[in-house]
């Protein structure tokens, strides 16, 4: 028995060698592409799973930081506070963070700015946070950029965080007179709203229309506020951006988990199939050898 | 300020008793920090409020105005007159024309839960950095960790 085996072994490596483009050549190579696809699929199943409990912990902070948001740009809506013509600089602020894999949220918050920046390219300055919008823009508008700033998104933002961003910012030499903080709004799991937030200057503050009826204020005070409402509407804008991220990978390694599993299917079926020839045509070699004997 | 309000306040209820007390009459309250929600846009009697243009209490129909929260404790008198009792590290308080009130602090946090020995602790390191700092931005950092030190244990006693 084993004798007969020992026999057709050798057979079979000659096969290899001789036609390495079909036979057991093809399996080998079906089997070698079978186990790094399942591989991937692990490896974006565990991706998911991390970001469905950082999303679930971002959703919660979330939920906490919304009135801070909503409170810091109520001011700005109440006191009908608006852009000053004779001064066009314009500061945009894009949110976004270091990581990728996580589907067009990046993408987004930088096609709205380069919509923006390719109508008027002079008077706008970019603050990049977050490496991904960075690396976008650069290619085309690296001179607008003044300021940019990563390891953001590895750990959820803290408040601490955004006001270090808001110092950077108030300290940068650019002099704006308005602004706009350019983030994904989270609406649920499966979307996300690119939106902005207004930003303003002092000057523009005390050229509002309605801030007459705001009793007993002087600069000092304004511009301690408005330094301060910067920073909250940096950190909403910040816990935003860090919800829809996770949201959206977590949708983006699901498809991709799926589309592993579809590509392990096929070649699952493949790889069975061209198993089944090579042994129907061993037995057909074996059986037309022996009546070739008779 | 506060004496003002509370006038403006005195001769509007004069001229509406006899109407329905609307919305307006009423304070739709906000208090968030950071970490924690208080109040959403809810209604409560009175807001005591600490801050660098001095302390002052916000009833509703206050005259609009902002201010800069400086540390200590706001005391906010809920409708059922319960009295609630918030250490607020630094932030800002805005009120609107339409009576709403929206302060956002730093941090916040309710003054039961502060712990004495942990308070002085901080005053005390405050104090240390200060002592030890050279540059003239660490001595205002330290400045203000002092006065955030000094307040906490104010709160808690």
């Amino acid at each position: 028995m084993l004798g007969r085996f020992g026999k057709v072994t050798p057979l079979v490596t000659q096969n290899v060698q001789l036609q390495p483009q079909c036979g057991m050549a093809t399996l080998k190579a079906i089997s070698i592409r079978l186990k790094s696809v399942k591989n991937i699929q692990k490896i974006t199943q565990s991706m998911k799973m991390v970001s469905a409990a950082k999303y679930s912990r971002a959703e919660r902070e979330l939920k906490q930081v919304r009135p801070i948001g909503d409170g810091a740009k109520q001011f700005y809506e109440k006191a009908e506070v608006g852009p000053i013509a004779e001064q066009p600089q314009k500061l945009v602020i894009a949110v976004t963070s270091d990581r990728g894999l996580c589907g067009a949220v990046h993408t987004s918050v930088a096609r709205h700015i380069r919509n923006e920046l390719a109508l008027d390219e002079q008077n706008i300055k970019v603050v990049c946070v977050g490496d991904k919008s960075r690396a976008i823009l650069s290619r085309i508008y690296g001179k607008n950029i003044i300021l940019a700033c990563n390891e953001i998104g590895r750990l959820p933002p803290t408040f601490l965080d955004a006001s270090k961003l808001a110092d950077a910012i108030l300290k940068s030499d650019y002099k704006f007179s308005t602004g706009e903080i350019v983030y994904n709004r989270f609406k649920s799991v499966v979307s996300y709203n690119t939106q902005t937030l207004p930003v303003f200057s002092l000057s523009c503050v005390t050229a509002a229309p309605k801030l007459s009826v705001y009793d007993s204020l002087d600069d000092e005070v304004v511009q301690s506020y408005l330094e301060f409402s910067l920073a909250s509407l940096l950190f909403y804008s910040m816990k935003e951006g860090a919800c829809s991220e996770q949201s959206s990978r977590m949708t983006a390694m699901d498809n991709a988990s799926k589309n592993a599993g579809e590509m392990i299917d096929k070649l699952t079926l493949t790889f069975n199939r061209t198993r089944q020839a090579v042994i129907t045509r061993e037995l057909i070699e074996i059986i037309s050898g022996a009546a070739a004997l008779d | 300020m506060a004496l003002r309000s509370v006038t403006r306040l005195f001769s509007r209820r004069a001229l509406s008793t006899t109407t329905v007390r609307g919305y307006s009459d009423e304070m739709s309250f906000t208090l968030a920090s950071g970490n924690q929600v208080f109040y959403d846009a809810k209604s409560v009697k009175q807001v005591d409020v600490p801050s660098f243009s001095g302390s002052f209490g916000i009833l509703p129909k206050h005259v609009p105005t902002l201010a800069v929260l400086k540390p200590g404790v706001v005391s906010v008198i809920e409708d059922s007159g319960n009295v609630k009792k918030i250490f607020v590290s630094s932030g800002t308080v805005t009120i609107n024309e339409d009576s709403s009130v929206q302060i956002l602090a730093e941090e916040a946090h309710p003054v039961e839960s502060l712990d004495r020995s942990a308070a002085q602790e901080v005053l005390s390191k405050a104090q240390s950095s200060m002592s030890s700092a050279s540059t003239e931005q660490a001595r205002a950092e330290a400045a203000i960790a002092i006065e955030v030190g000094e307040a906490l244990v104010k709160a808690v006693e």
